[in-house]
């Protein structure tokens, strides 16, 4: 209790009005019933991390060091033997590679697309408000049933290939070979979450003063150069943010994929995430899962240490 | 000057052609969604493709309710979700609150401890607490999606949320509650509660969501289909011998999608504000 002893103006203040070695007292009780108020007001949050976050953090580094065959229930200390497979693993270069396809892939489409939204909807008028709600509205549909629709309407003979078939266009069966199927995962998640972005960078739009674009329009420059050198770098922040929250995000997609694609044809689709879903729940091997979450938890960690350093350094002023 | 207002007017008509045709990939899905959800099999393949169903059959609706115990799964949702949405704002509000208002040693501590959960997949996790809750034998019941969702790692962002929104709070409302005799809980309670009203509308709104729409952590912890939450149940309309019965699946979908699409497009600024929060997460 020794370390909060601060005293703030305004009880200085009253402490010179003469305040008596009782009331004192009192006012320190009272400060210390107000800190086990707060233990106690953090206390059902602090007792769900420590139980749902960090213990079983701690379990599954521990379990990554285990030889764990769930089916047979035999649990045996495997050294580093977890480790040595995720580097030997044949399967594991294919699995990085695609899920680093998916990642790049999905900000590449994601974030140009929501910059155009927000700048094309960065104005008034009814029209606009629709347009807007209509490009929210994926994300508050349901990942399964949107996924369901889009499988749906990816089949040989759904919907896609129909609109292609009315411009004489004969569509690929979609979820059927490596590339189209990754395509088609990378899509259907953009067009899902898009919104989420747009919503972000018209807010950073809106924060660009006008009076600077006005002074340059004045000055003589372009739309296109007053859009390149003084929107594009005063939005740098929330560009920086989403393409990270977009990335992190890329790297927890699994509804998707178990629904559209099961990881296929063949491993195709198979990102980080769902490989560690069918090494631990389909193939019972609870060892070798723990160690791929490992692997995803150091390639996130990783991740959110380079967005804080990034901005730190790069980023032109914070919103 | 006529001619500068023609071409604005251009302009904005090329800005609503533009709009339109992005908007297809957006809207479509819903729409077919809804729209094939009324028609038969055959006319769901029928090419050309209708844009409605002509000859509306709620057959599809029907099928839902028979094939699987759709309508308990419906509850289970509904309940789950609104369970953990009622914890989470109590919970996060507390602990925001006590994070933001309350001063004792330890604080700043224990707020990275508790952020430590912005950082962590739930996928990381799965492994030890799908163990965890074996041996408890809370395995195939509802508790660990209770518990883990309203406790665990997913509640974080909205005590953070709260934190914010306490921090601006002005201290002399807190003052005035004080002097009218009310401890901590009841100024919380009293005061700074039905002020955070805001706050807690985003917080509800993505707790909400993200209950309704989990399915790794169902289909990881359950089994039996009366315990199944709708994004599992959605995948198991499958005839086992000639594979998705899609109409009735999409039927299925529309129940689950289209009520949240309803509740969206009346409170829409709540939903995009509540939404836009959960990016602050990076």
């Amino acid at each position: 209790m020794h370390t909060d002893t601060t005293i703030s103006p305004a009880r200085a203040h009253s402490r010179a009005g003469g305040t008596t070695a009782s009331s004192r007292r009192r006012f320190l009780t009272l400060k210390r019933r107000d800190s086990i108020a707060g233990y106690v007001f953090i206390a059902p949050q602090l007792a769900g991390i420590i139980a749902f976050v960090l213990i079983p953090l701690v379990l599954v580094v521990y379990y990554s060091f285990q030889k764990w065959n769930v089916l047979s229930g035999t649990i045996e200390p495997a050294g580093a033997a977890n480790y040595q497979k995720l580097l030997s693993d044949p399967q594991m270069p294919t699995v990085l590679g695609l899920t680093a396809i998916f990642s790049v892939g999905l900000v590449l489409f994601n974030i140009p697309l929501a910059l155009l939204l927000a700048v094309l909807l960065n104005r008034r008028g009814k029209g606009i408000t629709f347009f807007r709600t209509a490009f929210f509205s994926p994300v508050v549909v349901a990942i399964v049933a949107w996924t369901i629709v889009w499988q749906f309407l990816l089949q040989d003979n759904g919907g896609v290939n129909a609109l292609l078939k009315i411009f004489g266009i004969q569509g690929p069966n979609w979820l059927e070979s490596g590339p189209t199927a990754m395509a088609a995962v990378i899509v259907v998640q953009v067009f899902k979450n898009v919104g989420l972005n747009m919503v972000l960078f018209l807010a950073g739009l809106q924060g660009v003063p006008r009076e600077v674009q006005e002074a340059a329009r004045v000055d003589g420059a372009s739309s296109r150069t007053v859009f390149g050198r003084i929107t594009l770098p005063l939005i740098s922040p929330t560009i920086l943010l989403t393409v990270i929250i977009t990335i992190v995000g890329s790297l927890q997609v699994f509804a998707q994929i178990a629904v559209l694609t099961k990881g296929g044809p063949g491993i195709s689709t198979t990102v980080l995430v769902y490989y560690l879903f069918q090494q631990a729940f389909q193939f019972h091997n609870f060892g070798y899962g723990s160690t791929l979450a490992i692997l995803l938890f150091v390639i996130v960690l990783i991740l959110t240490v380079i967005q804080w350093q990034m901005r730190k350094r790069w980023v032109f002023y914070e919103a | 000057m006529k001619r500068d207002v023609a071409r604005r007017r251009w302009l904005r008509a090329l800005l609503y052609v533009v709009l339109s045709i992005i908007a297809i990939p957006f809207l479509f899905p819903t729409w077919w969604m809804i729209t094939s959800s009324f028609k038969t099999v055959n006319q769901i393949f029928a090419f050309p493709p209708s844009l409605i169903p002509l000859t509306p059959s709620m057959d599809a609706y029907v099928k839902a309710f028979t094939f699987q115990p759709f309508a308990q799964q419906y509850f289970n949702s509904m309940y789950i979700a609104v369970v953990v949405t009622i914890i989470t704002m109590l919970i996060s509000a507390m602990a925001g609150y006590a994070f933001a208002r309350i001063r004792f040693p330890g604080q700043n501590i224990l707020f990275v401890v508790v952020l430590i959960g912005l950082l962590i997949p739930s996928e990381v996790t799965i492994v030890p607490l799908f163990q965890m809750f074996n041996n408890l034998g809370l395995i195939n019941t509802h508790w660990p999606l209770i518990l883990v969702t309203s406790f665990g790692a997913p509640s974080v962002l909205a005590t953070f949320i709260m934190r914010q929104f306490f921090i601006a709070l002005p201290g002399e409302l807190e003052e005035a509650g004080r002097l009218d005799g009310l401890g901590r809980f009841g100024i919380w309670w009293r005061v700074a509660m039905p002020l955070a009203r805001s706050a807690l509308a985003a917080v509800a709104i993505f707790t909400f969501l993200n209950a309704w729409n989990l399915y790794l952590e169902p289909t990881v912890y359950l089994s039996t289909p009366e315990l199944f939450t709708l994004p599992e149940a959605l995948t198991h309309f499958v005839d086992p011998y000639s594979g998705p019965m899609w109409n009735v699946q999409l039927a299925a979908a529309t129940m689950t999608a289209v009520p949240v699409l309803i509740v969206f497009i009346i409170a829409q600024r709540q939903f995009v504000e509540g939404l836009a929060q959960t990016g602050v997460k990076g």
